[in-house]
């Protein structure tokens, strides 16, 4: 059994290389060419204080701001320390129930036609940042009474925040709601 | 699909096809112990990493040293992982105080991580300290990965000697395989994916205020913990206003590489790739699936020039992208028609539940064909509440047995396992001896095959049967009805493949999933691996026959279709049952509307 000592010492030298000095390279490297996006990419105000990170969606519900899309996370939505998705089945009645709940709040507040899927069906991560510019635009009316600013401005806002496809090719389209929120807070306060 | 997707699905193949000569070519090197651009700088190290363990380089092992090498190493893997588990507590690096694992559910992802698997019944961002998720789990995904690479170089090593008992020697496979390949990918891969936002830092979690503060009903306990529950047996709730939340932090990045490049799949937050610090934008997305199928597919062609002839590894890897190719795109159609059950209610007809946005309906669907053709297992969208059909396409490619790409190593040799079968059956048609890359195939090498594509399968129906008359195990489903039976299936065949994705709502941290799911993790992964280096020892032993009038030649066209449809023969006939109870059954209540 003359191979006993190799297994045993070879984990010990690949524990350290690959869990100690591996993630301390990638570290340094990440801290030295990308300091902001290896922190977390946060937003801060004027003070330095961190407001929230542009990745993790901020819960709204206020008929004055734009609403992110449903999250599943345990104990209220939007709660970054438990992310993950609803794990809804397409065929289980207490989905479809929620599903027909989520449409009747947007009913409620004026939307009329067909709802962009995004907007009823929770994220995967439950943590998901944007929504469709379509969403964004059938809110718009909403946020609109709520604030007394006419639509025109607050499309001109949503446009002006939609980011693009990368490259021009892929993914798609979206509007990142904390930013557009913050970016209406600062307009209309 | 749109113009976009198409363009963005295209330039991607492209992109990893570009890819696959010059890492096969380099992985190859390596392997037969060529210098190569990397050996100035890692030949010392790698001296001194043998010197320090031990380890003769020239000495090689037969395939009963080879097998026992992998057992071993994978034994003290497992006794390392579970005691940090247990005692993660007691250990450094803990800013957010997290508390032991229990015994269950350390077997379990122990088990998981040292199988490649990463199967993961607890929430990452609340359950594991820094320490665990850096320590522990990064490095198994590094040695897990090249523990696969290793026996898949050394199964080739079989087809390619004559008349010797020798196929390599472990260790220096395994250090030069994570030296050499997956160190400098990872590193690099690790910087990319910070550019884009994956966070890389040991602070301890934020806290931030909420511009509107929100708020739930949590259920009262009283002091041992229980629910308190009024008089009409209804659980007494507290609203509870939330101003400010907690957002986790770590060394992601540098795990993320690694997870998708070894296809580990063990994510550090419970949302895996779907979270935005594990995948911010579409471009990450696109590399993640890019790492995924990287070296699987790289290895078809070390395969082919270990051989001699690089169109049998072309050959196999056409048969693989034709696979995934056709599951890329049936997924992409039902997810675009979507749940007519929704529609019914004025939604806009797309299956939008469970995915994030910015990935795009192709980054979503392309990553869970990836991550489930190979043995990966992270996800980018909830697999759980995919549309009946599209459940059936990752559940599927799980079942055909981790080939379609594959596990790193795992994948190439469990490939080759079906092709040893597919020469087999049509050197039994035409009444010719069947030969394989100039050896014969005989009894040994054919039941040797057999344990190899079977043993995952009989497995998982085994235990999905032991699972439905379990009520503890029926219990955890979280869909009611047919989808529940899926959600069990599920999980019983990603662990049995050593894949590791889910069905997430199926409640798997209970006594019958961390046991048996152990129990089916560590049968899928060693069964097979000892069986194909048993086949690749007796091949090795074996003389060279020539190529005559009546060999197949499986560097051609009709070869490679001739194993795509004994693969599909024979992941229907083991599976069709079971999918038909499961997927096919919702598939139909859904269009029946109730």
């Amino acid at each position: 059994m003359k191979d006993i000592k190799p297994a045993i010492l070879l984990f010990i030298i690949f524990t350290i290389i690959c869990g100690g000095i591996y993630p301390a390279v990638v570290t340094g490297l990440a801290y030295a060419i990308f300091p902001k996006q290896a922190t977390g990419s946060f937003i801060t105000d004027n003070s330095g204080k961190e407001i929230g990170s542009t990745l993790i969606s901020h819960p709204f519900s206020d008929p004055k701001y734009f609403w992110p899309r449903p999250s599943a996370t345990s104990d209220f939505g939007n709660n970054p320390m438990a992310s993950g998705g609803s794990n809804a089945g397409p065929t289980n009645p207490d989905y479809l129930k929620t599903v027909g709940d989520r449409i009747k709040v947007l009913r409620d507040t004026g939307v009329t036609g067909q709802v962009p899927a995004d907007l009823v069906q929770a994220s995967a991560s439950g943590l998901d940042p944007h929504i469709s510019p379509e969403s964004a635009l059938l809110q718009v009316q909403r946020v609109a009474k709520s604030r007394g600013v006419s639509e025109d401005v607050l499309k001109k806002v949503v446009a002006k925040t939609t980011e693009e496809r990368q490259f021009g090719f892929l993914g798609q389209p979206r509007v990142n709601v904390l930013v557009l929120n913050l970016e209406l807070d600062r307009l209309s306060p | 699909m749109n113009s976009y997707e198409w363009l963005q699905t295209i330039i991607f193949f492209v992109v990893l096809l570009a890819l696959i000569k010059p890492l096969g070519s380099f992985m190859a090197k390596v392997f037969q112990g060529e210098r190569t651009f990397l050996s100035p700088v890692l030949a010392p190290c790698e001296k001194v990493i043998y010197r320090i363990s031990g380890v003769q380089s020239e000495d090689e092992m037969g395939w009963k040293r080879y097998a026992g090498s992998v057992l071993l190493f994978n034994l003290v893997l497992f006794v390392g992982l579970f005691i940090l588990l247990l005692t993660q507590h007691l250990l450094p690096l803990n800013p957010q105080k997290v508390p032991a694992f229990s015994w269950q559910l350390a077997l379990n992802t122990a088990v998981s991580f040292v199988t490649n698997t990463n199967w993961q019944a607890y929430v990452g961002e609340q359950a594991a300290s820094y320490f665990t998720q850096m320590v522990g789990l990064a490095v198994h995904n590094f040695v897990s990965a090249a523990t696969g690479i290793a026996i898949a170089i050394a199964v080739i090593r079989g087809f390619v000697r004559r008349k010797t008992a020798l196929l390599g020697n472990f260790w220096v496979d395994m250090t030069r395989c994570t030296l050499y390949i997956l160190l400098p990918i990872s590193i690099i891969a690790a910087t990319a994916l910070v550019s884009q936002g994956v966070i890389q830092n040991f602070s301890a979690y934020k806290t931030v205020r909420l511009i509107q503060s929100t708020n739930y009903d949590k259920p009262k306990m009283d002091d041992k913990g229980n629910p308190i529950k009024d008089t009409a047996d209804k659980p007494v709730t507290e609203n509870v206003i939330v101003k400010e939340v907690t957002i986790p932090m770590g060394p992601v990045a540098s795990q993320e590489a690694i997870k998708e490049l070894g296809t580990n799949g063990g994510g550090f937050f419970n949302a895996n790739s779907a979270h935005p610090f594990e995948n911010p934008t579409p471009l990450s997305n696109m590399l993640e699936i890019l790492l995924i199928l990287l070296i699987p597919g790289a290895l078809t062609y070390t395969f082919g020039v270990m051989v001699g002839n690089t169109r049998q590894g072309w050959m196999l890897l056409g048969v693989m992208l034709f696979i995934l190719v056709g599951c890329f795109g049936v997924l992409q159609g039902v997810e675009n028609s979507g749940n007519p059950l929704v529609a019914k209610l004025g939604v806009q007809s797309i299956n939008m539940e469970g995915k994030d946005l910015r990935f795009g309906m192709a980054g979503s669907n392309l990553f869970t064909v990836a991550t489930t053709g190979t043995s990966c297992g992270a996800v980018n969208s909830m697999h759980d509440s995919l549309t009946p059909i599209g459940g059936m396409i990752p559940l599927s490619l799980i079942l055909l047995g981790e080939i379609i790409f594959g596990g790193v190593g795992s994948g190439l040799y469990t490939m080759l396992a079906f092709a040893i079968i597919a020469v087999f059956v049509s050197g039994l048609m035409i009444g010719r001896t069947p030969e394989y890359l100039g050896k014969k195939i005989e009894v040994r090498e054919m039941w040797m095959s057999i344990l190899v594509i079977l043993t995952a399968g009989i497995t998982v129906l085994i235990l999905s049967g032991i699972a439905m008359i379990t009520p503890q195990a029926v219990a955890s489903m979280s869909n009611p009805g047919a989808h529940g039976l899926s959600e069990v299936l599920y999980a019983l065949a990603s662990m049995a493949n050593n894949n590791g994705s889910a069905f997430a709502g199926l409640n798997a941290n209970v006594n019958f999933y961390n046991l048996f799911g152990s129990l089916a993790m560590t049968v899928g992964r060693y069964v097979p691996a000892v069986a194909i280096l048993a086949m690749a020892g007796s091949l090795a032993e074996k003389k060279y026959v020539p190529p005559s009038l009546g060999t197949l030649p499986t560097d051609k066209a009709p070869f490679a279709i001739w194993l795509t449809l004994v693969i599909l023969i024979v992941g229907a006939l083991t599976f069709f049952p079971a999918l038909a109870l499961g997927p096919i059954v919702e598939h139909l209540t859904m269009l029946g509307g109730n």
